[in-house]
């Protein structure tokens, strides 16, 4: 299979105590029937585990889920833990409940997009095409 | 002008009407080629006689009062009593919680619930590090008996009701609770109130366990145990088939997992030795107020039949009171949208009328910001004053179960019961339901419904106002939200650490020793539990000690 034809690889990551995964599970199904590659995580996994399953994995994409609250504590660190083993360009997108007034702290600290309730999984897998870094 | 002809229509089968009056309008179209419910479920263009020809009036509706309850469990319905309004509530520190009781009660509010944090459901202190960004964030913080005396200050135990929605843990905060009310000078005997305590819908979709499935149910037998021997007016379990609703189920899979997983505690709990007519009548029930009113409405109403036919057929049980399924309602919250957040009020309006159509027992009506964070003071206030409004201003307690004998109600009503008891069918087969659900078969339904429905929603066979129609690109509603600091999370080190320096450590270990015993020799766990919270052991350190006898949950890939 030559370089351009690879799978979008993408780890879906479910960070902190809370258990509502049904939206995890939907997405991770989404992305799968619109043709990627899709690792899920399961519930209850710390910053430092999801990044060590992104680079394991070898992942394009890592889409945390956040219903808590506890956002603005744990996808900061998602990032700099993927940062500082070198996955520069590795895209980071949020899904779940966040106050408007934290979204553009966390896209400055290189979340690239944030989903709120009510996105179609159709525009979350366009938006994951399009923003990806192509591989060489 | 047309010639009226007294009774013609009468004399038609309902199909043979359907046939000659309905059937030339179809070339024009209707606006769907089908019409579901929000389950997905197929409606019919018209109901009339001959969908409830095979219900026997007398068998299976009976007089509201009578077996099998299909019409209710009182005689005069509403017009008795109102349902209690009871709602949900939690968030930040116990000081700060205390003060929405109290607005509350103040308000007119009947009955009290809390709602507790991520940390407190996993049974971990907030000073643990896993705790961290979750201190408050989704409920009241309690990491040990010293928060829970500042969360019930000043509020008399022994005349309200509280209800407490904790399940891994649930045995913990039974303890810390009666060693409160203890406190207060209450007499256990007199105490009501209620303990979610359904572990099997935690497996299932709200996912915050602890222990192995096994070990957790024979936590929920102890409770049980207990409670019928020492605080016989209190609720023991509240089985819920809220969660399993807002986790993607279809309402025909919210009422059969929810009633099987009742059936399997009253054989756990006969297994312990238990008296059905002295435990049963103590187990309360819990169901989502979704937004299809009428599929809600037939809900209930299957919900009441199917268990006063199972109390009395499966088990034989003799007392009505063991026979009557009573419940508690909560709105919808997978229904309230982020976007033009005020439509929500309407949506809960409508919700909260299924319930009370339905003879719910209490109610809790969602806060229109709930899709955002957790409810603002106004917020809290106009979703209560809806349970109000349609209470003393709609006239419909006016009446005992008003849609009794409705063509379309009773319909789905039986479509319902039959639905339900083919699941039980299927569950039985693979033993129990806690096979079940160790095999993943109730997980895999509702994620495969949960799929279903998004997709409906994404090629707009299902509709929501302000989503995927009738969507605006400003929004125009602003509203502000409530927002919980890390200073909640100072507050409540503190006083842990407080707590920890005050208490005496040897008691503290002796204490967790004896439940560790307990647990090991298969004993009732509570009394060691009350021990523990009587000498200050915290939340995290109680759960640790059940944690070195039965080990953790871990999920399987399903």
């Amino acid at each position: 299979m030559d370089q351009s034809s690879r799978k979008i690889r993408v780890l879906v990551a479910k960070p902190g105590l809370d258990g509502h995964d049904r939206g995890a599970k939907v997405i991770a199904r989404a992305l799968r029937d619109a043709g990627m590659e899709v690792i899920y995580t399961g519930l209850r996994q710390t910053p430092e585990m999801i990044a060590a399953a992104a680079l394991q994995e070898d992942v394009d994409a890592v889409g945390v889920s956040i219903l808590s609250g506890a956002h603005n504590t744990l996808c900061p660190r998602i990032v700099s833990l993927l940062r500082d083993q070198g996955m520069k360009d590795t895209l980071v997108v949020l899904g779940g409940i966040v106050p408007q007034e934290d979204i553009p702290k966390l896209k400055q600290l290189g979340v690239a997009e944030i989903f709120l309730p009510g996105t179609s999984t159709q525009d979350i897998a366009k938006f994951i095409r399009e923003n990806v870094k192509p591989r060489e | 002008m047309h010639e009226i002809k007294e009774g013609s229509s009468e004399q038609l089968a309902p199909d043979q009407w359907e046939e000659q009056n309905l059937k030339p309008a179809r070339p024009r179209g209707e606006r769907k080629t089908s019409f579901q419910t929000v389950s997905l479920e197929e409606v019919k263009r018209l109901y009339s006689s001959s969908d409830i020809a095979d219900i026997d009036i007398e068998n299976d509706l009976a007089f509201p009062g009578q077996f099998p309850y299909t019409r209710g469990i009182h005689a005069t319905g509403y017009r008795g009593k109102l349902w209690t309004m009871r709602q949900f509530a939690g968030f930040g520190t116990p000081e700060e919680t205390n003060r929405r009781f109290r607005y509350l009660l103040n308000q007119g509010q009947t009955g009290l619930s809390v709602a507790y944090d991520l940390p407190a459901l996993m049974g971990y202190d907030a000073d643990s590090q896993l705790s961290e960004g979750e201190v408050g964030k989704c409920g009241v913080a309690v990491s040990s008996l010293a928060d829970m005396e500042a969360l019930f200050s000043g509020i008399p135990l022994e005349s309200v009701t509280v209800s407490q929605t904790i399940n891994a843990p649930a045995s913990v905060f039974l303890a810390m609770y009666l060693v409160v009310a203890e406190k207060q000078g209450a007499d256990w005997k007199k105490i009501s109130g209620t303990l979610q305590n359904d572990i099997l819908k935690e497996y299932i979709a709200q996912k915050e366990w602890i222990y192995p499935i096994r070990s957790a149910m024979k936590l929920v037998v102890d409770t049980l145990e207990f409670c019928t021997k020492h605080v016989p007016r209190y609720n023991p379990i509240s089985v819920s088939g809220y969660h399993i609703r807002e986790a993607g189920a279809t309402a025909l899979q919210e009422l059969a997992f929810t009633l099987r997983d009742a059936i399997e505690y009253v054989e756990w709990g006969l297994r312990a030795g238990l008296d059905i007519e002295e435990f049963v009548p103590r187990i309360s029930f819990f169901f989502n107020a979704h937004n299809d009113f009428f599929e809600e409405i037939a809900k209930y109403r299957a919900a009441r039949r199917i268990w006063a036919r199972v109390m009395r057929d499966r088990f034989g049980a003799q007392n009505e009171r063991t026979m009557q399924l009573r419940f508690h309602t909560q709105t919808a919250g997978v229904s309230l949208t982020v976007q033009q957040p005020l439509n929500n009020i309407a949506r809960v309006a409508i919700q909260a009328l299924a319930g009370v159509l339905g003879g719910t027992q209490s109610l809790h009506t969602d806060a229109y910001d709930e899709a955002l964070a957790l409810p603002t003071d106004s917020a809290a206030l106009i979703a209560l004053r809806t349970q109000q409004i349609i209470a003393e201003e709609t006239g419909v307690a006016n009446t005992v179960d008003p849609l009794g004998g409705s063509y379309f109600v009773e319909a789905l009503t039986s479509k319902m019961e039959q639905g339900a008891l083919d699941y039980f069918e299927r569950i039985d087969a693979m033993g129990s339901m806690v096979d079940a659900v160790e095999q993943g078969f109730p997980q895999r339904e509702v994620q495969e419904s949960a799929y279903q429905y998004q997709k409906a929603l994404e090629r707009g066979d299902q509709a929501i106002v302000g989503v995927n129609k009738y969507a605006m690109e400003d929004e125009p509603q602003q509203v502000s939200t409530l927002v919980i600091d890390e200073s909640v999370r100072q507050h409540q080190l503190e006083r842990l650490e407080r707590t920890r320096t005050k208490r005496e450590i040897g008691e503290v270990d002796r204490t967790l020793d004896k439940l560790r015993q307990a647990a090991r020799q298969g004993d009732n766990t509570m009394p060691a539990t009350i021990e523990a919270v009587r000498a200050y052991a915290t939340l995290g350190e109680i759960c640790s000690a059940l944690r070195d006898v039965y080990g953790i949950y871990e999920e399987p890939a399903i």
